[in-house]
C-alpha cells in the first residue's frame, strides 16, 4: 500500500513539472496493483482533477493562462473526450493497453533523446515573452 | 469565416480530447507542443495545457464513472498524496535539471511500454 502512495506522490511531482505524470500512476496501477487498464485510466482522470484545479488557480493568478485563446480548444476538446471515452470502451482494456504501451514507448524515446537547447530556449522564451506581452 | 489559426485551435482541442478520453492521460503531452506552435511561450503553453485538459478530464471522468469502470474511493485516497507531490514539484522545478528529469521519465516509460507490449 505504501508503494501506491509513493506512486501517487511521484505522479503529483511529475504532473506539476509538466511532464505527463498521469502515465506513472496508470503504469503503477496496472503493473503492480492489478488494476484493469480502463479502471486505472478512470482513477487517474479523477486523481488529476484537484491537482489541475490547484495549478489552474495559481496560473490564472500569475496571468499565465490566456483563456480567450484556449476556450475554442476546450469546446472541441470536450467532443473529442467523449468520443475518446466511447472508443476506449469499444476497444476494451486489452487493446487499449497495447495502444497505450506504444504511445508511452514513443513518448519515452522522445523524452530520452530530448535536447535541451539552452540558448535557443532562452531566446525563444524571450521572443515569445515579447510576443505575449504585446498581445496582452 | 475561414480562419486557419482558429481551425488549428479546434483541431488541437479534438486531438487532445481524444487522447484524454482514450488513455485517461497524455492530453497535455499533445497539447503543449501544439500550443507552442500557436505562438504561446513555453511556460504559458504548460499552463494552458492544464487549463485545457482539466475540463476534458472532468468530462472523461464522468463518462468513465457512468460506465462503472472504476471506484471513486480508489482515486480519492490518492489525491492528498498527489497534491503533496505537486507542491514538492513546485519546489523541485527550481532545483532539478529539466534534462535529467526528462531522461529518468523517458527510461521509465520505455521500460514500462516495452513490458506492456510484450506481456
Amino acid at each position: 500500500m505504501i508503494w501506491l502512495y509513493i506512486a501517487a506522490l511521484l505522479t503529483g511531482v511529475f504532473a506539476s513539472l509538466g511532464v505527463g505524470g498521469g502515465m506513472i500512476l496508470i503504469i503503477y496501477l496496472t503493473m503492480f496493483a492489478g488494476e484493469d487498464q480502463l479502471s486505472a485510466q478512470g482513477i487517474n482522470l479523477l486523481f488529476f482533477i484537484p491537482i489541475a484545479v490547484l495549478s489552474v488557480i495559481i496560473h490564472t493568478k500569475n496571468r499565465f493562462i490566456e483563456w480567450g485563446k484556449i476556450i475554442p480548444a476546450i469546446i472541441t476538446g470536450i467532443i473529442g473526450a467523449i468520443a475518446g471515452t466511447f472508443l476506449a470502451e469499444y476497444l476494451g482494456s486489452v487493446v487499449i493497453r497495447k495502444i497505450f504501451a506504444g504511445f508511452i514507448l514513443l513518448f519515452g524515446i522522445r523524452e530520452l533523446f530530448y535536447k535541451e537547447k539552452e540558448s535557443a530556449t532562452s531566446a525563444e522564451n524571450c521572443s515569445s515573452c515579447k510576443q505575449d506581452s504585446s498581445q496582452e | 469565416m475561414f480562419n486557419i489559426k482558429k481551425l488549428y485551435i479546434y483541431c488541437l482541442g479534438v486531438v487532445t480530447g481524444i487522447a484524454n478520453g482514450l488513455f485517461g492521460s497524455g492530453g497535455g503531452i499533445i497539447a503543449v507542443p501544439m500550443l507552442q506552435k500557436t505562438g504561446i511561450s513555453v511556460k504559458k503553453s504548460h499552463a494552458a495545457s492544464i487549463a485545457v485538459t482539466l475540463p476534458l478530464s472532468v468530462v472523461s471522468a464522468v463518462f468513465y464513472s457512468m460506465k462503472g469502470t472504476f471506484q471513486w474511493k480508489d482515486a480519492v485516497v490518492l489525491i492528498p498524496f498527489g497534491l503533496i507531490g505537486a507542491v514538492i514539484g513546485g519546489f523541485l522545478i527550481k532545483k532539478i535539471s529539466n534534462k535529467m528529469l526528462r531522461r529518468i521519465f523517458g527510461i521509465i516509460l520505455i521500460l514500462a511500454g516495452g513490458r506492456m507490449l510484450l506481456k
